[in-house]
């Protein structure tokens, strides 16, 4: 914006030609003009506007847990209170389901950050003849919806037996993480120089050695990212453990939170918005710290942007 | 770095390679068969063994209960012709476009293309709130999202709050408008990721660019349309392309929010597809909604490997 006023270093010699040509016509538009003051004035209320509009339903969810008497509206709690917290926080309603999703969620960010390391290490540091149709195929995969699946995974699981298997549909959760995983992973042993397992090879180490003892531990932020990823999702993920878990013992958070307040459920305004704060806290807080700890690599965008 | 051997022809053997990476052969095939061995494993059974079966039971008479569920028959292309003729999967087709259309495209798209421009060069502390309260709506749980836009939408909700305010008669979104009202909620949803693509992309455009348009006397939409579309170009595929793959997908914040009623007003296809194979039981039909939803996805997730095709993969 600044280049805008004469004599700056950073004006190259077509713009100067252009000024030169036209005299005045770019001097209203410095930052200082009414037209610019104005437009950052709209652009402002453009965002203030956008931004109560995100914010009214989760405001919401503040206002109606802590709200003696609450209603449908955000409005700021006429009586504070603590009941709605003490009446969903019972083993039966919150704690096993939530123990249900740190299993399920545990299990397979684990399973996922284990399998897509050992996976990447040789894409990403041996020439294979079928590497590069499997890294096509897995990031095809990344593209596939999970939801299309579902019906033959279902299936799969009745015949099988699978039905109602924790451990199984942990197992599944992973899978359906794991291309995007070993895509990650691979890139980012890709930036770990090589030469440091050669060095390592010199001195006698194996490929299994060198993996264990050097690449893991290098390999660190991007095993977070995968772990954290993983964690996030399947903590959210509603379908899968809603089609392949039955026993209302095994149902994580996610399920329970919609059989209790679903559609048909009792409508308990305060009860909902305590349960949603309290199952939603963990991925929040995960999400900030890893935003916090990793910088912009987390945020999503730089992870899947072309 | 690696990319020294990008050019190294693949499966070349010996000891004549330039740098870098070993070959396979260096402990031999166990030394890369054993550590991808699990995932390819996990894979091929719950990812690619599913997708097969998808396509195997698309052309048989298989179902939940009952004597086809002991032994299912070809069918040929029954259900095919059977999907194709039934209005219901007309109408969940239309409906799926319009949602992706609605939510994926023009609502994430350009409110998250706006978005990440309007918060370019604004103060700190006004793209910190923005951005906080934005992402939050990503980041809350999909179940937890469709409970709290039911109740944003209820007759007593939020939204007809901001109506009354504005002095507007109140609607009863979920009856009247549901396509509409998960549109909204999807948008709230997803809007974040877009955002953050774009804002990514945008801080990649050199300044003095849009420098040197203004000084020869550009407006600042003409800057955005002439200099920063064109350059965001490659994002906007990109993330457009993500963004569809999944919005065809949304069941969760759907089911949650009107189960695709009221009737079949808001069944989508992941919808359809639930309801036929796993409240009625028909798993062929079912299936064949869910292989023509993978054949969609395909296509996209296809044009996406594409995209990314030249630099990303060696």
């Amino acid at each position: 914006m600044t280049a805008e006023q004469p004599g700056r270093p950073r004006r190259g010699p077509g713009a100067s030609l252009a000024t030169a040509g036209r005299p005045g016509r770019t001097l209203p538009k410095a930052i200082t003009s009414p037209t610019r003051a104005a437009a950052s004035t709209v652009a402002y209320a453009v965002l203030a506007a956008v931004t109560i509009v995100f914010l009214l339903p989760l405001l919401w969810v503040l206002f109606a847990s802590v709200n003696a008497e609450p209603s449908l509206r955000a409005t700021p709690p006429s009586q504070f209170t603590l009941e709605h917290f003490e009446a969903v926080l019972t083993p039966e309603t919150m704690f096993i389901p939530l123990w249900n999703s740190v299993l399920l969620s545990g299990g397979a960010a684990v399973t996922t950050v284990v399998v897509s390391v050992l996976a990447a290490y040789p894409l990403s540091r041996f020439n294979l003849r079928f590497k590069r149709p499997l890294l096509y195929t897995m990031l095809f995969a990344t593209g596939l919806p999970v939801t299309a699946i579902m019906v033959p995974v279902y299936s799969m699981f009745v015949q099988a037996n699978l039905l109602d298997s924790r451990g199984a549909t942990t197992l599944f959760l992973a899978a359906s993480s794991l291309p995007f995983g070993i895509w990650l992973m691979k890139n980012f042993l890709d930036g770990i120089p090589v030469e440091l397992e050669e060095a390592a090879w010199v001195d006698g180490a194996s490929s299994w050695q060198s993996l264990r003892l050097l690449v893991v531990p290098l390999a660190a932020p991007g095993m977070a990212v995968v772990g954290i990823f993983t964690l996030v999702m399947t903590w959210g993920n509603f379908f899968v453990p809603f089609l392949l878990l039955k026993s209302p013992d095994y149902l994580p958070a996610a399920v329970r939170i919609y059989s209790s307040f679903g559609q048909y459920g009792a409508i308990q305004y305060g009860a909902l918005a305590a349960y949603s704060l309290i199952y939603s806290l963990p991925v929040i807080l995960v999400y900030i710290a890893a935003s916090r700890a990793l910088g912009s690599k987390f945020t999503m965008g730089g992870a899947l942007k072309g | 770095m690696a990319s020294t051997t990008v050019a190294a022809p693949e499966g070349r053997k010996g000891g004549t390679r330039p740098s870098g990476r070993p070959s396979a052969r260096r402990g031999g095939v166990a030394s890369w068969l054993l550590p991808l061995a699990p995932a390819l494993f996990l894979m091929l059974v719950f990812f690619a063994g599913p997708i097969i079966w998808t396509v195997w039971v698309s052309f048989t008479n298989a179902a939940l209960t009952g004597v086809n569920a002991a032994q299912p028959e070809f069918v040929g292309l029954a259900n095919f012709t059977e999907l194709f003729a039934d209005p219901k999967f007309r109408e969940a087709t239309l409906l799926t476009v319009v949602f992706l259309l609605g939510s994926g495209v023009v609502g994430q798209t350009v409110l998250g293309l706006g978005l990440a421009l309007l918060l370019q060069n604004r103060h700190p502390a006004a793209r910190m709130v923005v951005s906080t309260v934005v992402v939050g709506a990503w980041v809350v749980p999909e179940v937890v999202a469709g409970l709290l836009w039911v109740v944003f939408l209820e007759r007593e909700g939020g939204l007809n709050g901001v109506f009354e305010f504005l002095g507007a008669a109140p609607v009863n979104w979920l009856y009247t408008a549901p396509l509409f009202a998960v549109i909204l909620a999807n948008v709230w949803k997803g809007t974040a990721f877009s955002m953050m693509t774009y804002s990514a992309g945008l801080s990649e455009i050199p300044s003095y660019l849009k420098e040197a348009a203004r000084v020869d006397g550009a407006s600042t939409l003409q800057v955005v349309w002439h200099i920063v579309l064109p350059l965001l170009r490659r994002t906007i595929a990109t993330t457009l392309m993500l963004v569809t793959l999944q919005t065809v997908q949304v069941f969760t914040l759907i089911y949650v929010m009107t189960a695709g009623g009221p009737g079949e007003r808001s069944t989508t296809l992941p919808l359809l597809m639930y309801k036929e194979a796993l409240q009625f039981g028909d798993l062929g039909y079912g299936t064949t909604v869910a292989l023509a939803l993978l054949i969609v996805a395909g296509l996209f997730s296809a044009a996406y490997v594409k995209m990314l095709r030249p630099e990303e993969v060696r």
